[in-house]
């Protein structure tokens, strides 16, 4: 039984943030993460919208903070079972260690959209469709290859894969990957200057600080083409690329056109010990996302005492809001450890 | 050949594999502020020639993008360049330059222009 | 890893005793399929199989271009099922794709609306003094096939393999629209992936092509045909398939579907002869069979007793290529092997 004065369950951005702000205020945590590494989806980044910032120097300055004497981390540590004491919350973990402490922190974030529930666009068949986070990777290599060995001559790039699609039951915006894409196609175009890209979307939502920019810059500086349209079917063609059939709904004209790699950018949805913990302590809300008490006046709280909830556990976040809100949840978990000492 | 009183109807799909998307290249890089465009159809509401015909400026401007040029010639005719979408355009395009180059690059592929 | 969806998509087909309904427009079409078909259901799978009488339309061509109102066509449907339970049978297997998804759209319809169910047992009982219960299960004939595949590869004599090169056959697959489309879910595959024909030609030894447009229509679209003023677009949609699947120099088609078979076999001769298109290297055009006609073939019964004459696209190339032998003298012969004389000759389709 180990004993703190914060659990935050989580180790990705929104949970490291709220940790570090704890213990600089002199509270003892511990960061329970599943995984065997820290900082979560920002390990899959190479570069972060809508700035261009190397993900690794983010993640470095995130690690460099949890060395901070109060923090301790619980890497491969999952959190199964959440009970409540009186005054106490205590977590049980898979790998059989309990802890406890007078609050807990739900920061277990997202998943991403898995997109072979789409049948129509070939992922999982086509070995040349792939997901944002397999182009990220590519980019963090500085090789955009074809898997079959063709010069990448194309490359098409499809939002909303997941997201406001009834038929996967999301009817909600993810609200990064249009920015995402954008970012992901001027990526493209620095390593393939002389390829074409095509970004397909149903509306373009740039709806952040030098989002538009970045966007317009695409057009005006590397030639990125978008297509309103979203892609109704994908299938091979007899050289093993990728004939994408959509409507180019700005002319209502169906068009086909035959790309080399075809990038989904897939959307965000609760993670599984999101949904398996929010079930557990009934604050599972839409979409099986975390409900904090109130949006607009207690975002960082839950219906229960001591039970706070930090970053995209609650909703599609962008980095900066989700490392803001950990911020604000460690200020709301300050206060009230304080009213308990009263 | 026979004739059954029907005809094989034509493929109305932009095959974007046998489009000249080349001719588009050529224009963007004589009036840049053309890639600039976000189809929000602020010009083609201004446009005195649309109050009267079909002329859309914005969907014919797509339609050279995507390199379907087909009646293309006949239709930026209508436009008197009286620069009504130029003061509309809310990412300044140069309006008047694309319609009067997009009509040189149409007369240099010999589309027939209305006069012609 | 993730799950692949389209895999959990399964047919259900109930194992023994189908109540048969042949459909209208394949045995003057194909006229050696159904008949084939129920052979080896009785003969080499052992089941139990009835070949009703008094069996009639669904309505399906008319009711899916729009001259049949729906009401007539519940009712008739109902009249269907009436006669499979007079016959004692629970278990309906439509001959026809179109039936297929018509009788689920009824079934369907019926479920989410009580109401027109009652509707229709009062027009059927008014009409006709019948009563029916609804079936236990709706299975394609391709399902039973597809679901005994293995079975009857066991019991055939050739393989999809060209006896020459000793290579598998190229081999395009074509599933009804109303087969998968409509509740792609029971069928195995669903309508992205569906797995019922080319299961069939990965189990027989033939490679199947996955060509750009393999998910679009045959072109049949129903009105579409049967007005001649939108024929064009008809046989477009079906050109737009053979363009696709050219490069791929397929050695035959293979469908599960009236329509499909049959536009995909005709149009080839329509395109020959208006525009003198052709999509084979040798002007004869690409074999369409039934996925009946195949079976057949494979276990060895005479080509012409499956009726593989009446095809526009001759299927002598395609015997060659698998090695089946025929005698070409027997290919018009009637039924008391008189000659009932031979089609013919196309303008610009080359046949034998």
């Amino acid at each position: 039984m180990t004993a703190v004065d914060v659990l935050v369950i989580g180790g990705g951005p929104a949970g490291l943030e709220s940790a570090y702000s704890l213990a600089n205020n002199g509270y003892d945590v511990a960061v329970l993460e599943k995984e065997k590494n820290i900082c979560g989806h920002l390990n899959q980044a190479h570069s972060l919208f809508p700035n261009f910032q190397n993900a690794s120097e983010v993640r470095s300055a995130m690690i460099d903070k949890m060395t901070h004497p109060k923090i301790s981390i619980h890497n491969d540590t999952e959190a199964i079972r959440i009970k409540r004491d009186i005054d106490k919350w205590g977590v049980e973990t898979g790998s059989g260690k309990e802890f406890m402490a007078p609050a807990l922190l739900l920061a277990t974030g997202f998943k991403s959209f898995d997109p072979k529930y789409k049948e129509e666009l070939g992922y999982g068949i086509y070995d040349n469709v792939i997901t944002t986070t397999q182009f990220e990777a590519m980019c963090q290599k500085g090789s955009i290859v074809s898997p079959h060995g063709q010069k990448v001559k194309r490359i098409a790039f499809l939002n909303c894969v997941g997201s406001r699609d009834e038929k996967v039951g999301n009817h909600y915006c993810s609200r990064v990957c249009c920015i995402n894409a954008v970012k992901q196609s001027i990526e493209a175009k620095k390593v393939l200057p002389e390829a074409d890209i095509y970004c397909f979307y149903m509306d373009i939502r740039m709806a952040g600080q030098f989002y538009e920019e970045l966007y317009r810059k695409s057009q005006e500086v590397y030639n990125v083409n978008y297509i309103r349209g979203r892609i109704s079917e994908v299938s091979p063609t007899i050289d093993k690329r990728l004939h994408v059939k959509c409507e180019d709904t700005l002319s209502q004209t169906p068009m086909k056109i035959t790309f080399d790699i075809l990038v989904l950018m897939t959307g965000i949805e609760a993670s599984l010990g999101t949904v398996a913990l929010g079930q557990q302590l009934n604050i599972s809300g839409e979409y099986n996302f975390a409900k904090s008490l109130s949006l607009h006046m207690a975002d960082n709280y839950s219906s229960h005492k001591g039970l706070f909830l930090a970053g995209t556990c609650k909703r599609p976040l962008t980095l900066p809001e989700a490392v803001a809100d950990a911020r604000s949840a460690a200020g709301e978990i300050k206060n009230y450890l304080k009213t308990l000492k009263q | 050949m026979t004739n059954w009183g029907f005809h094989i109807a034509k493929s109305r799909i932009i095959d974007m594999d046998t489009a000249d998307l080349g001719v588009y290249r050529k224009v963007a890089a004589k009036v840049p502020s053309a890639k600039l465009c976000l189809m929000c159809g602020a010009c083609t509401a201004s446009c005195t020639a649309r109050n009267h015909t079909p002329f859309n400026l914005r969907k014919n401007h797509l339609l050279f993008r995507h390199g379907q040029f087909k009646g293309l010639a006949k239709e930026f005719d209508k436009c008197m360049l009286c620069g009504k979408c130029r003061l509309v355009c809310p990412r300044g395009v140069n309006t008047r330059a694309l319609i009067y180059n997009m009509r040189m690059a149409l007369d240099n592929l010999n589309y027939t222009r209305i006069k012609k | 890893m993730t799950k692949t969806y389209w895999k959990t998509y399964q047919s259900a087909v109930a194992d023994n005793h189908y109540y048969y309904e042949r459909s209208c427009i394949r045995q003057s079409f194909f006229p050696g399929s159904e008949n084939i078909f129920l052979k080896i259901t009785r003969e080499l799978l052992n089941k139990d199989i009835i070949d009703d009488k008094h069996l009639h339309t669904c309505t399906g061509i008319g009711y899916y271009s729009g001259v049949v109102p729906i009401e007539t066509t519940m009712t008739v449907v109902a009249r269907l099922f009436a006669l499979m339970t007079e016959a004692g049978y629970k278990n309906f297997v439509p001959s026809c794709v179109t039936s297929f998804g018509l009788l689920n759209e009824m079934v369907d319809m019926w479920q989410h609306f009580p109401e027109k169910l009652n509707q229709t047992k009062k027009f059927l009982k008014d009409a006709t003094g019948r009563t029916f219960e609804m079936p236990d299960n709706i299975a394609h004939p391709s399902d039973i096939i597809y679901k005994n595949r293995e079975i009857l590869k066991a019991k055939m004599k050739y393989q999809l393999v060209n006896c020459k090169t000793n290579e598998p056959l190229q081999v395009v697959d074509h599933v009804g629209c109303h087969y998968s489309k409509i509740f792609p879910k029971i069928v195995e595959g669903g309508a992205e992936f569906p797995q019922v024909l080319s299961g069939m030609i990965k189990s027989w030894g033939g490679r199947n092509v996955d060509y750009p447009e393999r998910r679009h229509c045959c072109g049949f679209g129903f009105r579409q045909y049967l007005v001649m003023a939108n024929r064009g677009y008809s046989v477009a949609n079906t050109k737009k398939k053979f363009e696709s699947m050219k490069p791929y120099k397929p050695d035959f088609i293979l469908a599960n579907c009236p329509g499909c078979a049959m536009f995909m076999d005709r149009w080839q001769y329509t395109i020959a002869e208006m525009e003198d298109i052709t999509y084979d290297d040798d002007k004869r055009g690409i074999p369409v069979l039934t996925y009946e006609e195949l079976v057949g073939l494979l276990l060895g019964y005479n080509p012409w007793d499956l009726g593989l004459q009446v095809h526009q696209v001759q299927v002598e190339p395609l015997l060659e290529k698998i090695g089946i032998p025929f005698d070409s003298s027997d290919k018009y012969r009637g039924k008391n092997n008189e000659v009932i004389g031979s089609p013919n000759k196309p303008l610009n389709l080359r046949v034998k």
